[in-house]
């Protein structure tokens, strides 16, 4: 079949096109119009026909799946799409700007300037893989920014849809994506690890705070299977003067296994936001790369080349929430801040990658200048610091899962969900005294934050002494059940609640 | 050709029989899929209900309608009563053991055959037997099995069975059941296969530019370790397919099986969807 030729100045289904922006391998993209779309246009075209490559037909189909299947600010707004038996396209919203590539000759960036950017992408991949999808091809001509800041991701071509057939992977045996920034378990097949996103933004922060590429840029499929055993250069053997934090993120993102990256996009988000907090292991300070016999090793190491079993990205995410939760460091909170403890505890038992933000507000007075030193001369900030660590002693936490923040704000229920909103916190873990006359007069501050989070938030409260609970009537009913539980040898728990016990 | 009409031509060459009003398929918009019903009345009664809740228009019925359940008149009364308001029902294995003692089944679904047969009136039986092995519905394909041989009842396990079924139509989906597990296979021009395992509620556009095999998951009696009754939702303006779930009473169901001296077997597999 013969397909209509594009020119400017063509109406296809309504659509008016007015310019081509770019060629590429796979497809042509062009500016278009119509009177009623909202925003600025933009009509991709794939190239059809013989000799063309079918992975670009392929990579079409599952871009024109996906993207009507994604929303919201890190992706390019849909708006229609074309049938191949017409005429194929994918019309959707233009980002106006240029893409992080624009950036290149600017190489190395400041290393302040990286940090934004790698916050920024990591945000937009956890949005994305929040919505199921893989992206597969991060690098930087796929990324853009909002004049507001928020990063775009473009072309899903080689992405994964968990609810979507993978067209790619039954088509072609060889892996797709690109060479400098491909993950390795990419490499050998496996196309549904969140964590190879993760892996490709490693690529783009070393590249863009170092102005070298980590792996280089082979195209050989030996030539990028190095990166299963060979290690790049650390960072700070290029820049000496490189921030130890950024060099334990990047490597991080750079491990080969992908279990000893970040779990999740946004707990990569967080550590790029907390530099100060991030913990220095030994790769942090590392001027050379592995001695070639540790190489020799790992390259003929088979246990790391058959592929592993593969994660659900849903319970990959599940598994490694990032956890909030607010201490109040008064005289009278300790059983209320034992409470917490307590929970806090139950809820990392069960998940291994979950991390905890250990929150205090240091109320900022509205008149008065506020001073950072107390009454003996001490910094409030770093005394209330080294409380909150006190605090999480018990749980035993690594310190790569446990970061402390003192926030410094009038109002203490806004400090906390702000906090929650900007890093991405899955659950608010806040304490609910017993009624006060302060909570009274005052309003609740764990109320507001149930009320306006936009996400899980747990109130934790003492358990109340049972003499105020168990009153007269019920005396008779917990003596009769107390008979039987004594006999279980659990007496301790009544002899508190139930005095009434012979 | 508009998708969702009806062609006439192709049919009638193939001596199918028609047991619906053709003039229907051009206006329906989201058609609700059944396949392996197994006489199980609260599973297939929860899919009917739920379907119609989503706003389905249009009814298919892919098969085995009797065999395993406890409930084989009220299954086929059923039937009978949507073919007659419209729907568009094809024949499967037990449905045409009912009049075939030849038919090959496995010794339960046998013994529940042997006590079907005597639950079913001639009516019943007639109804049954005349029912078409396929129909075909402008793009899309219905059968019970696959469609290289329908009458040969071979199931669709794996890519190389699915390339047998859509090299021998030329529909744009084949929609069919009898292994009740869901999966979605599609052929692309080249000739490329690829195979899904589809997930629950994730709707799936099938794109024009390749052919697809849908074979849906069994509403009586689920075998993909999901319990839950299983049915699908086919827009045919947007071709956009949903493989869906639904809880039932299986309580009942099972219950009905061992008030009817069926093996107990039949009755323990529907809680663990196996």
């Amino acid at each position: 079949m013969v397909k209509p030729s594009l020119d400017i100045g063509a109406i296809v289904d309504g659509f008016l096109i007015e310019e081509r922006i770019h060629v590429g391998g796979m497809a042509s993209l062009w500016r278009v119009s119509r009177a009623d779309l909202p925003c600025p246009a933009l009509m991709k075209i794939p190239k059809l026909g013989e000799g063309e490559d079918p992975a670009a037909i392929v990579s079409f189909e599952m871009e024109q799946m996906i993207l009507q299947r994604l929303s919201g600010v890190h992706v390019p707004m849909f708006i229609a799409a074309g049938e191949f038996a017409v005429q194929p396209y994918i019309v959707m919203e233009c980002i106006e700007g240029k893409t992080l590539l624009g950036r290149l000759p600017e190489l190395p960036l400041p290393y302040a300037e990286v940090l934004e950017i790698g916050v920024k992408v990591a945000t937009a991949l956890e949005d994305l893989h929040r919505q199921n999808v893989v992206h597969l091809d991060v690098k930087p001509s796929n990324i853009m920014f909002r004049p507001t800041g928020e990063a775009v991701m473009l072309d899903y071509g080689l992405s994964h849809h968990v609810q979507l057939p993978d067209l790619m992977q039954e088509e072609f045996r060889l892996p797709y994506g690109t060479a400098p920034y491909m993950a390795p378990e990419q490499l050998l097949g496996n196309r549904s690890d969140p964590r190879s996103d993760i892996f490709a933004l490693g690529v783009l922060l070393y590249f863009y705070s170092t102005g070298v590429r980590p792996f280089g840029k082979a195209e050989s499929l030996r030539g990028m299977r190095r990166r299963l055993w060979r290690d790049p250069v650390p960072p700070r053997k290029l820049r000496p003067d490189y921030p130890p934090a950024l060099q334990e993120i990047v490597l991080r993102c750079l491990s080969v296994e992908p279990s000893w990256r970040h779990p999740t996009a946004a707990q990569l988000a967080f550590d790029l936001g907390h530099q100060g907090q991030v913990k220095l292991t030994a790769r942090s300070e590392r001027l050379a790369s592995d001695p070639w016999t540790a190489v020799i090793r790992r390259r003929f190491n088979t246990d790391l080349t058959p592929s592993r079993a593969k994660p659900a990205l849903g319970a990959q995410l599940a598994s490694a929430p990032i956890l909030a939760v607010s201490i109040s460091l008064d005289e009278e909170s300790g059983p209320l801040n034992d409470a917490l403890l307590n929970m806090a505890g139950r809820i990392l038992a069960t998940l291994p990658s979950a991390r905890l933000a250990c929150l205090n507000v240091l109320k900022q007075s509205r008149i008065a200048i506020d001073t950072t030193l107390d009454d003996a001369g001490h910094n409030k900030h770093v005394d209330r610091m080294v409380a909150l660590k006190h605090w999480a002693q018990p749980l035993g936490l690594d310190e790569q899962r446990l970061t402390v923040h003192v926030l410094q704000e009038i109002d203490p229920a806004s400090a906390i969900l702000e906090f929650a909103r900007v890093n991405s916190v899955d659950q608010i873990l806040i304490g609910a005294r017993q009624s006060s006359l302060k909570r009274k007069l005052l309003g609740s501050v764990s109320a507001r934050v149930a009320a306006e989070a936009e996400c899980t938030v747990t109130i934790v409260r003492v358990a109340r002494l049972a003499d105020a609970t168990i009153s007269g009537p019920l005396d008779q009913e917990t003596t009769a059940d107390a008979d039987a539980v004594v006999s279980d040898g659990t007496v301790n728990l009544f002899t508190r609640g139930a005095p009434s016990i012979p | 050709m508009p998708s969702g009409q009806f062609d006439k031509g192709e049919s009638r060459k193939k001596n199918y029989m028609l047991p619906f009003r053709c003039k229907r398929w051009g206006e329906c918009v989201l058609i609700a899929l059944f396949a392996d019903i197994h006489a199980n009345r609260p599973a297939f009664e929860a899919c009917l209900a739920a379907a119609r809740a989503q706003g389905a228009a249009s009814i298919v019925l892919l098969g085995d309608y009797v065999g395993y359940g406890g409930d084989p008149e009220w299954s086929v009364a059923t039937v009978m009563d949507l073919v007659a308001q419209g729907a568009a029902a094809v024949r499967g294995n037990h449905d045409n053991a009912v009049g075939n003692p030849r038919e090959q089944l496995n010794l339960e679904a046998q013994i529940a055959m042997e006590w079907t047969r005597n639950k079913l009136g001639t009516a019943e039986r007639q109804f049954l037997a005349a029912l078409p092995l396929t129909l075909s519905a402008g793009d899309y394909l219905y059968v019970h099995s696959e469609a290289s041989n329908p009458s040969a009842w071979t199931y669709v396990r794996d890519v190389d069975d699915a390339i047998r079924s859509m090299k021998a139509t030329s529909a744009h989906v084949t929609f069919c059941g009898h292994i009740h597990r869901p999966a979605l296979y599609s052929i692309s021009v080249t000739g490329k296969i690829t195979a899904f395992t589809p997930s629950t509620n994730g709707p799936v556009p099938l794109l024009q530019g390749r052919r697809w095999l849908a074979v849906l998951g069994s509403v009586g009696q689920p075998r993909d370790g999901n319990p839950a009754a299983a049915y699908a939702l086919f827009d045919t303006q947007t071709n956009i397919l949903t493989y869906c779930r639904v809880p039932y009473d299986i309580d009942q169901a099972a219950g009905q099986i061992r008030k009817n001296g069926l093996p107990a077997s039949l009755a323990e597999r529907l809680y663990v969807g196996r």
